[in-house]
């Protein structure tokens, strides 16, 4: 106990004396808190939109009125005929043409039905999926509207109709931030915890103190123990930072218990920085570990439900995900922040994340030889 | 007992499909309270044997044991035991002498005070800078730093690789006055240099050269078998004289030493002579021919042809 009391003095205090590792992790979960939740935002925006109205009439100018008052579309080009329109898009200027085709109102009122053409730039997949969803609302409501004031009596419709109303639950305003903030923060904690752990300890193969290390007495579980301990106070230092700017800057107070949080952070982090342990132990340059523990972070963050929903991958990458304890850890965080899960309710989670500490732990010591050849 | 036995120690590299021989069937035995030296140029395998004796490496076959304790199965117990000094400085630049001191001697579960004697007398000509981070000393002060903490367990081996490489003249010498102070606390001492004029400095030596031993005695009996007389010649055109004198049937071997060459010859009569034809011969001029001792390098490079 004493030499690993000695360890961990000397650890603290080479961490101390590089003013960059202190500098880089509290600026750098700061910015990406503050820049992240507010860029990163799933509902698009800003769809500029080219209207063709070859009708010319009340009804065609309350339509193109209706969908530019949705918030949704910026009128950007207004075209007398198609091919006029289309070369807008072209030239990028616009990303989705209306056609309103000659006769609209007049076929609408005489023959009960109007064709419209809606065209969409599909270059970007989520602009034009989206967009072309909008419009398509939009022209529904309208036609509605119509049908609403045509059908003035009788009172009550005779046709059926089934109307949907919605109510978001655990996050009532759909507030997309409270939703994006604890999941960068589990990224956060995750790239802390793979690389920063794993360079430490290449940097003693590179500088070559590793040789004196390895001709001492001391044994391989003190050695681990006195580079993981430090990363995991450090890491927990940064955790507690990110849920002080969630809450100062962002209003997000969490359902749950703060407590849920740090005790299944304490988990994922020995799983986590065991995972660096497992990747120093192959790589002999600060480059390579840096490399891999890029790659592999940015897969594990992919594949986490983080940005997209892990329920519209494909089933395959489904599977892959319950090998990723980064998605464990941001559907605990959403649970406990947004449904106030308790400890009794991640067991699973829990007991997941033990499986992946002494996995990656346990191959690190076995992999970690203070001897070679 | 003797500190260090070496016994027919193998090691082969394994890069992709071509095989190094490191060592090649080493076998010697170092006394208790001896300096020994192994002496040989980069890539004789001094420091593959250096590693394999302080249990950093595992040897293809052989046995070896350091202070009675075999490196294989024993190997924890010389971790205890053992001082080692790496060719490479690797002490924590970014901590202070104190502190890397303080840390290597927790590490063995001792402390500074314990051994002070042991390494005051090195320790008191960096201890001034006890505050500087070791990152920032010279190379004299680093190896005096890395000689302290190799010392501060009060081990009963020390290995020392290449300590004096890149250091200047002066620190050198000091460095072996150091050594021989330790020898006298009864520390037996492994050294390696790629510097012949330190070989005479350590009790017996090891001449190494491409993974095997040429020669394991004591300086003098290493000159002492050089058996042919040598001889040293100098005029204005060295290196034309070079290549003259091996031209000659009758020499053997002829190499520049500094700004003489060394030359012997096949049969051990009339050097001179010989020597003063080829002059003639050659027309050079301010030719010096004077008979020499053998020093140790003479001695290798005699070894070496063989």
């Amino acid at each position: 106990m004493r030499t690993l009391k000695f360890l961990l003095q000397k650890e603290l205090l080479q961490i101390v004396r590089d003013p960059s590792i202190l500098k880089i992790l509290f600026i750098m979960p700061m910015i990406q808190l503050l820049i992240m939740p507010l860029a990163a935002d799933y509902e698009i925006k800003n769809i500029n939109l080219g209207v063709v109205d070859q009708d010319h009439t009340q009804y065609s100018q309350k339509l193109v009125n209706k969908i530019i008052s949705s918030g949704y579309f910026k009128l950007k080009d207004y075209s007398p005929t198609f091919h006029a329109g289309m070369h807008a898009i072209e030239s990028d200027k616009t990303d989705l043409i209306l056609e309103i085709p000659p006769h609209f109102e007049r076929d609408l009122i005489q023959e009960n039905k109007a064709p419209l053409l809606v065209s969409v730039d599909a270059i970007n997949g989520v602009k034009a999926g989206l967009g072309g969803a909008y419009i398509q609302g939009i022209i529904q409501e309208y036609n509605q509207d119509i049908r609403d004031q045509w059908l003035q009596n009788p009172r009550f419709n005779e046709q059926p109709a089934i109307e949907v109303t919605f109510s978001n639950w655990y996050n009532p305003n759909m507030n997309y931030r409270v939703f994006m903030v604890p999941g960068i923060l589990v990224m956060l904690l995750t790239i802390i915890g793979s690389s920063f752990a794993a360079n430490n300890i290449v940097r003693e193969k590179e500088m070559g103190t590793i040789e004196q290390i390895n001709v001492s007495p001391i044994k391989k579980w003190q050695f681990i123990l006195g580079k993981l301990i430090p990363f995991w106070i450090l890491a927990f230092g940064v955790l507690t930072f990110g849920l002080i700017i969630a809450r100062v800057v962002y209003g997000i107070v969490p359902v749950g218990h703060y407590l849920t949080i740090y005790v299944f952070a304490s988990f994922y982090l020995l799983a986590i920085l065991g995972f660096g342990l497992l990747l120093s132990t192959f790589a002999q340059t600060q480059q390579q570990s840096m490399l891999v523990s890029f790659f592999v972070t940015m897969i594990f963050n992919l594949l986490s439900g983080l940005f997209t929903p892990i329920e519209s991958m494909p089933h395959w990458a489904q599977i892959l995900t319950r090998f990723n304890p980064i998605a464990y850890f941001i559907e605990v965080m959403r649970m406990v922040m947004l449904k106030g899960s308790g400890l009794a309710d991640i067991k699973t989670q829990i007991l997941a994340l033990l499986g992946f500490a002494v996995f990656f732990n346990g191959w690190a010591i076995l992999n970690y030889s203070k001897r070679s050849g | 007992m003797q500190a260090i036995v070496v016994d027919n120690i193998v090691m082969k590299y394994k890069v992709k499909k071509s095989v190094t021989d490191a060592l090649k069937g080493i076998s010697f035995a170092v006394e208790k309270g001896e300096i020994f030296g192994i002496i040989g140029p980069d890539g004789a395998g001094k420091t593959s044997l250096f590693r394999i004796l302080t249990t950093l490496l595992l040897a293809d076959s052989g046995n070896a044991s350091v202070d009675g304790f075999d490196v294989i199965k024993d190997y924890k117990e010389i971790r205890n035991r053992v001082g080692y000094m790496p060719g490479k400085f690797s002490l924590y630049q970014d901590l202070t002498i104190q502190e890397n001191l303080e840390f290597f001697a927790s590490l063995f579960g001792t402390s500074i005070e314990e051994n002070y004697d042991l390494v005051k007398e090195i320790y008191v000509q960096i201890e001034p800078f006890k505050t500087r981070r070791a990152g920032q000393l010279s190379g004299g002060m680093k190896q005096k730093l890395a000689l302290c903490c190799a010392l501060i367990h009060k081990p009963s081996v020390l290995f020392l690789d290449e300590p004096t490489t890149g250091v200047d003249a002066v620190s050198r010498k000091e460095f072996w006055e150091m050594l021989h102070r330790l020898k006298i606390q009864g520390i037996t001492i492994l050294v390696s240099t790629p510097y012949m004029d330190e070989a005479g400095l350590c009790d017996r030596v090891a001449l190494m050269q491409k993974g095997t031993l040429l020669s394991v005695n004591t300086p003098k009996g290493i000159v002492g078998e050089f058996n042919k007389p040598l001889w040293a010649i100098k005029a204005t055109e060295m290196f034309r004289l070079l290549n003259e004198v091996k031209a000659d049937p009758s020499v053997e071997s002829c190499y520049p030493f500094g700004q003489l060459h060394h030359v012997v010859f096949k049969s051990s009569s009339d050097g001179k002579e010989k020597l003063e034809q080829i002059a003639q011969k050659g027309i050079f001029k301010e030719v010096e021919i004077s008979s020499i001792e053998p020093n140790i390098e003479d001695c290798f490079m005699a070894l070496m042809k063989v």
